[in-house]
């Protein structure tokens, strides 16, 4: 963290699996250094010795009986699929 | 005959419903010719399926006839933000990404709705998957303020509030992350309520950040509030963060609970960056309180005021990232016809369903969550958080609630703040905290500004306590009839 927080665009963006324009880039680029110098005020915090917290609700492990029950039918599942073929989902040729 | 019943409080309603005064369909169909009449201008509604309502608001009326009726809600329209679940309807998040998308089962609060005979009716216009404080982050564009079609409806539930105050629907639900339901609540001079963290099922909502998501009513007052937060409230086993916990009688609660309450004012959050208009109408509902016999209390939050927005963005937009990684191209939701490898799918599909603002915090949730950074900003960040909960839980101990104003400026602008993503953040200064710290939190109607525009009361309470919050904003409201002034459309 610093007054010129080195955010790697590119390298998030592949991270992220999301193609940026150059446009995108360079609206995104000014303006996530001035959030990220917003964020850097969490550094005036003592936060020594304290827990991290992940959510604000008192149930912790929830545990549920192992009992099978029925799921979506098949043409529930594949309604939104952007292509479809013998309930399956269709994609691109991922191993040569 | 229509238009007697535009406006009218969803308990008046049902109390007519109920009298046979009136019918389920009819009620439905002045809902239908308000919203024709008017949401061109105000665009609350992203879709809505006439048929399918009519249909449901017919087998309301028919179960009536045969004294079958199951309660308060049947029969009563329920506008849900596009983000909830209805089986067999539209459900876009007013994102390109799911322009498409049919909803394959109902979420939990929209089964309750159906089990006790309300009628969900319409897709609600919103920022983009919830990201957003003014509802102009959407794939529909925005949705205006119906007291100033120039000005925004605050946000992300900027359609739910709209379609309430501009007269369409009795009743709706939102979604509140960061204030997505309280703070449009207020620019709309309405009733917004964020339950505690883990009373409402999040079931069937599409994920935001999922440790600070909650679904919460929209309504024309307290009354109408407790009626519906009753219908939706309770454990879900198919939410794990739900709260096992009963559901007391809302509604029964708001004339059993009395006060005189001991209520705590934040000094932080009536600073800087305060409307002075906002501030004066705020302190006035403070000073009604003590007139009432209230205990009245200075009360400091230094962390929640200083760094809840910091914390809060790294917070949200870190799990941000990790929800919306399943937007794919794969499964469901747009899928780029330019692709050629599955990596290709990934980026380009993303590319072009998401819209700048959710692309924004993807970036900036999957940087603080990299290798490097996520000790320095988004660990770092659930550490304040932490000590941002325990602030409250201390103020908390010696009062029963906190008054604070819901949003630091009146309705803005279109276009004003779009521009500068931070300064839109800080609009969600006072409600954010809450979020953070998991408590119920609502907003009221308190006054307006000499341009006319209405300022929201924020009441923060201790978990669970819905039942005395709501209690509480309805001894102000009873008081006064803001609640009673709808803008002139």
């Amino acid at each position: 963290m610093s007054n010129n927080p080195d955010l790697d665009l590119d390298y998030v963006a592949n991270l992220a699996r999301l193609a940026l324009s150059d446009t995108e880039k360079t609206g995104f680029s000014g303006q996530l250094a001035d959030i990220l110098r917003y964020m850097d005020k969490l550094r005036q915090v003592d936060v020594t010795g304290i827990e991290p917290m992940a959510h604000a609700s008192p149930v912790f492990n929830v545990w549920e009986a192992d009992v099978a029950r029925p799921g979506l039918p098949v043409e529930a599942a594949l309604r939104n699929a952007p292509a479809q073929r013998q309930n399956l989902i269709v994609v691109p040729k991922v191993v040569e | 005959m229509a238009d007697d019943l535009i406006f009218q409080p969803a308990a008046r309603l049902a109390a007519q419903l109920a009298a046979g005064k009136i019918s389920a369909v009819e009620l439905l169909q002045a809902c239908l010719a308000r919203t024709r009449a008017v949401d061109g201008r105000v665009k609350a509604f992203n879709s809505f399926d006439e048929a399918g309502a009519l249909a449901l608001a017919r087998q309301s009326d028919e179960r009536r006839a045969a004294g079958q009726a199951r309660g308060p809600l049947d029969g009563l329209p329920v506008g849900l933000k596009d983000v909830i679940a209805v089986e067999g309807q539209p459900l876009t998040c007013s994102s390109k990404m799911l322009a498409n998308f049919v909803s394959p089962y109902d979420a939990t609060v929209t089964a309750k709705l159906k089990a006790a005979g309300a009628i969900p009716f319409g897709r609600l216009n919103m920022d983009e998957f919830a990201m957003g404080s003014s509802t102009e982050n959407s794939a529909f564009g925005p949705t205006a303020n119906p007291w100033d079609l120039t000005r925004v409806p605050g946000g992300s539930s900027g359609g739910s509030a709209a379609a309430v105050a501009a007269g369409e629907l009795p009743l709706t639900l939102g979604s509140d992350t960061g204030g997505s339901i309280r703070q449009p609540a207020a620019l709309c001079g309405i009733v917004g309520l964020k339950p505690t963290y883990g009373l409402v099922s999040r079931y069937g909502l599409a994920a935001f950040a999922s440790s600070l998501d909650q679904i919460g009513p929209l309504a024309h007052t307290v009354e109408d509030a407790a009626l519906l937060l009753g219908a939706i409230a309770g454990h879900d086993p198919r939410d794990s963060t739900s709260f096992k916990a009963g559901v007391p009688d809302y509604r029964a609660a708001l004339a059993a609970r009395k006060g005189p309450w001991r209520l705590g004012v934040p000094r932080e959050f009536f600073g800087a960056g305060l409307d002075l208009e906002v501030g004066a109408a705020v302190r006035q509902a403070v000073e009604f309180y003590r007139q009432q016999g209230c205990e009245i209390r200075e009360v400091s939050l230094p962390l929640a005021a200083e760094y809840a927005v910091a914390a809060y963005y790294l917070i949200a937009t870190a799990e941000a990232s990790s929800n919306l990684a399943r937007y794919d191209g794969i499964r469901y939701g747009h899928r780029s016809a330019a692709a050629k490898d599955a990596i290709d799918i990934y980026t380009k599909s993303r590319a072009e369903g998401f819209g700048p603002e959710v692309k924004r915090r993807i970036i900036l949730g999957t940087h603080v969550l990299s290798s490097g950074y996520y000790d320095a900003y988004y660990l770092r960040a659930q550490k304040v958080r932490t000590l941002i909960r325990n602030e409250f839980a201390a103020v908390l101990r010696d009062c029963d609630a906190l008054l604070s104003p819901t949003s630091p400026v009146p309705a803005f602008r279109l276009g004003e703040k779009s521009a500068d993503p931070l300064a839109m953040y800080l609009t969600d200064i006072y409600t954010i905290s809450v979020n953070l710290a998991g408590l119920p939190g609502i907003s009221i109607p308190c006054g307006f500004t000499g341009a006319g525009l209405p300022v929201g009361l924020q009441l923060i309470g201790r978990p669970f306590d819905e039942a005395g919050l709501l209690a509480l904003a309805r001894a102000y409201e009873s008081a006064h009839d803001w609640h009673t002034k709808h803008p002139i459309l």
